[in-house]
């Protein structure tokens, strides 16, 4: 499993989201430029897993503004927490949706 | 030795278990099932209000601060405090406190004002690196990782591997080979800050334990002064040793905790889940998976008990905490098991806690020394040291 997502992003609509798996994971937001702008997990109190946590996004956002790519994972509250970091690591600070009083890890990828 | 809790001791168990019941689990209910920490202000809150019951730094030292729980008293707590989803690897998400590495207090007062007190304060976190991808059930052998002298400094090179915590330590309790001895004789503790350059946590390791994840660290040309020596050089396998020690006690009362409140939960399924016409505790099949669970929860806590009594008084426990570690995760991990069966497919589901105790519980079959070398530990005391 690489340490960063690189799956191909797809756009947030509700083909796409239709689509998804009702099982536990994680996932990013991105703006059409491909900066993600958030990183979350379907977790077990998760109603519909990704499906239901993406289509909350899906019914919130502008239609046509944001893109996303997930992925499955039982270990997901791990997977959370080493995406984040790895995402400060590449960039310097969490995303900007991400809620930033939350204590992150130190992590060197190389 | 008497196993009846005395009254004070009963008075305890009884509070700590009215503030699991009353404080943890109705927080825990609205928590991912994967939880292992409480909102910033239930977490204020709760540890104030632990402060307030006089338990707070249940391990740290009387004349540092502590309470001064004894290891019998500290042992019962540690069976009630993890009976919650969270409770194998965060019992109570930590309200009660944390002591920091048990090997700081015998650093020397410069080393203590820097790492212990800090630690004791909540202002640094340490971690423990032992293990290396080399192996970790013999680490006086396998360390790999180098410490060369240079001057008053030393210089450090290798890896280490799951060790927790170290993405948010701000310093690590790290062995090092710093002579030619292969074996236990070269090794030494370093105290070593985080942010020192050349010290990389390289990656995550994702295990069973979804929270409370391990990592694995790279140290190129880490420099630490002479003075971040922790005991005596070429002596730190003793250090390393004595905590794995003494660690087994709780580590074990942890598991009876989670695995009295499965059987507990079980013993209520079946009295109220029918099948065929008839609740499930008529059926001699779940009987005998109850009464195999009580079996092994006493056996369980009689080994660990008799560990924390022989402990308390002063006597050589290492040969009854290995037992202890050894019968309470496997027994634990029985009990848990048996009562995911007898909750059918609701018993693999994260809408209980069974399931997390089950994966977590697997782990604690390895960590801390795996049950194989809690075995050697033991023969070793039952057939002399020549065994070696």
């Amino acid at each position: 499993m690489p340490m960063r997502l690189t799956k191909p992003w797809r756009p947030l609509d509700g083909d796409e989201v239709a689509n998804l798996k009702g099982t536990l994971g994680v996932y990013q937001l991105a703006d059409l430029d491909e900066q993600v702008v958030l990183i979350a997990f379907a977790g077990g109190r998760s109603l519909f897993g990704l499906q239901g946590e993406l289509s909350h996004h899906l019914e919130e956002r502008e239609p046509g503004t944001t893109l996303f790519r997930v992925e499955e994972n039982m270990q997901y509250t791990s997977r959370f927490d080493e995406l984040l970091m790895v995402h400060v690591s590449d960039h310097g600070s969490l995303p900007v949706e991400n809620d930033d009083s939350r204590r992150i890890g130190r992590l060197s990828p190389g | 030795m008497n196993l009846d809790p005395t009254d004070e001791q009963q008075m305890i168990i009884e509070t700590v278990r009215s503030f699991v019941q009353n404080e943890i689990l109705p927080l825990e209910a609205d928590l991912d099932p994967d939880a292992t920490q409480l909102d910033l202000a239930d977490q204020e809150r709760l540890t104030a209000k632990v402060r307030e019951m006089g338990f707070y730094g249940l391990d740290i030292p009387e004349e540092y601060g502590g309470p001064g729980i004894d290891v019998v008293t500290r042992t019962l707590m540690a069976i009630e405090m993890s009976q919650h989803r969270a409770g194998l690897y965060a019992p109570c998400f930590g309200v009660f406190g944390g002591a920091g590495l048990a090997q700081l207090y015998e650093a020397t007062e410069d080393q203590k004002e820097r790492y212990l007190y800090p630690t004791l304060r909540g202002e640094k976190r340490g971690c423990f690196a032992l293990t290396e991808p080399s192996g970790g059930s013999d680490p006086g052998r396998a360390i790999q990782t180098t410490g060369v002298p240079d001057g008053d400094e030393w210089i450090l090179n290798g890896s280490k591997l799951y060790i927790s915590g170290a993405d948010k330590a701000d310093f690590a309790l790290l062995f090092a080979r710093t002579s030619d001895d292969p074996g236990r004789e070269g090794i030494t503790a370093f105290l070593v800050d985080t942010d020192t350059p050349g010290f990389h946590v390289r990656r995550v390791v994702h295990t069973l334990r979804s929270s409370h994840y391990a990592t694995e660290l790279q140290l190129e040309d880490v420099r630490v002064s002479s003075a971040n020596i922790l005991g005596q050089l070429n002596k730190g396998f003793g250090i390393a040793n004595d905590r794995l020690s003494r660690q087994r006690i709780p580590y074990s009362a942890a598991c009876i905790g989670v695995a009295r409140a499965a059987q507990d939960m079980a013993v209520e399924w079946t009295k109220h889940r029918e099948t065929f016409g008839e609740v499930l505790a008529t059926r001699q099949g779940i009987q005998w998976m109850l009464v195999d669970n009580e079996i092994d929860l006493r056996h369980a806590y009689w080994v660990t008990m008799e560990a924390a009594h022989l402990a308390e008084s002063g006597r050589q426990f290492r040969k009854e905490a290995a037992m202890a570690k050894l019968v309470a995760t496997e027994a634990s991990a029985r009990v848990v098991d048996r009562a995911m069966q007898i909750h059918g497919g609701a018993g693999m589901t994260k809408d209980l806690p069974l399931e997390r105790w089950w994966r977590e519980l697997r782990i604690r079959r390895v960590g801390e020394g795996p049950n194989e070398v809690q075995r050697l530990i033991m023969s070793r005391e039952l057939l002399g040291r020549s065994l070696r």
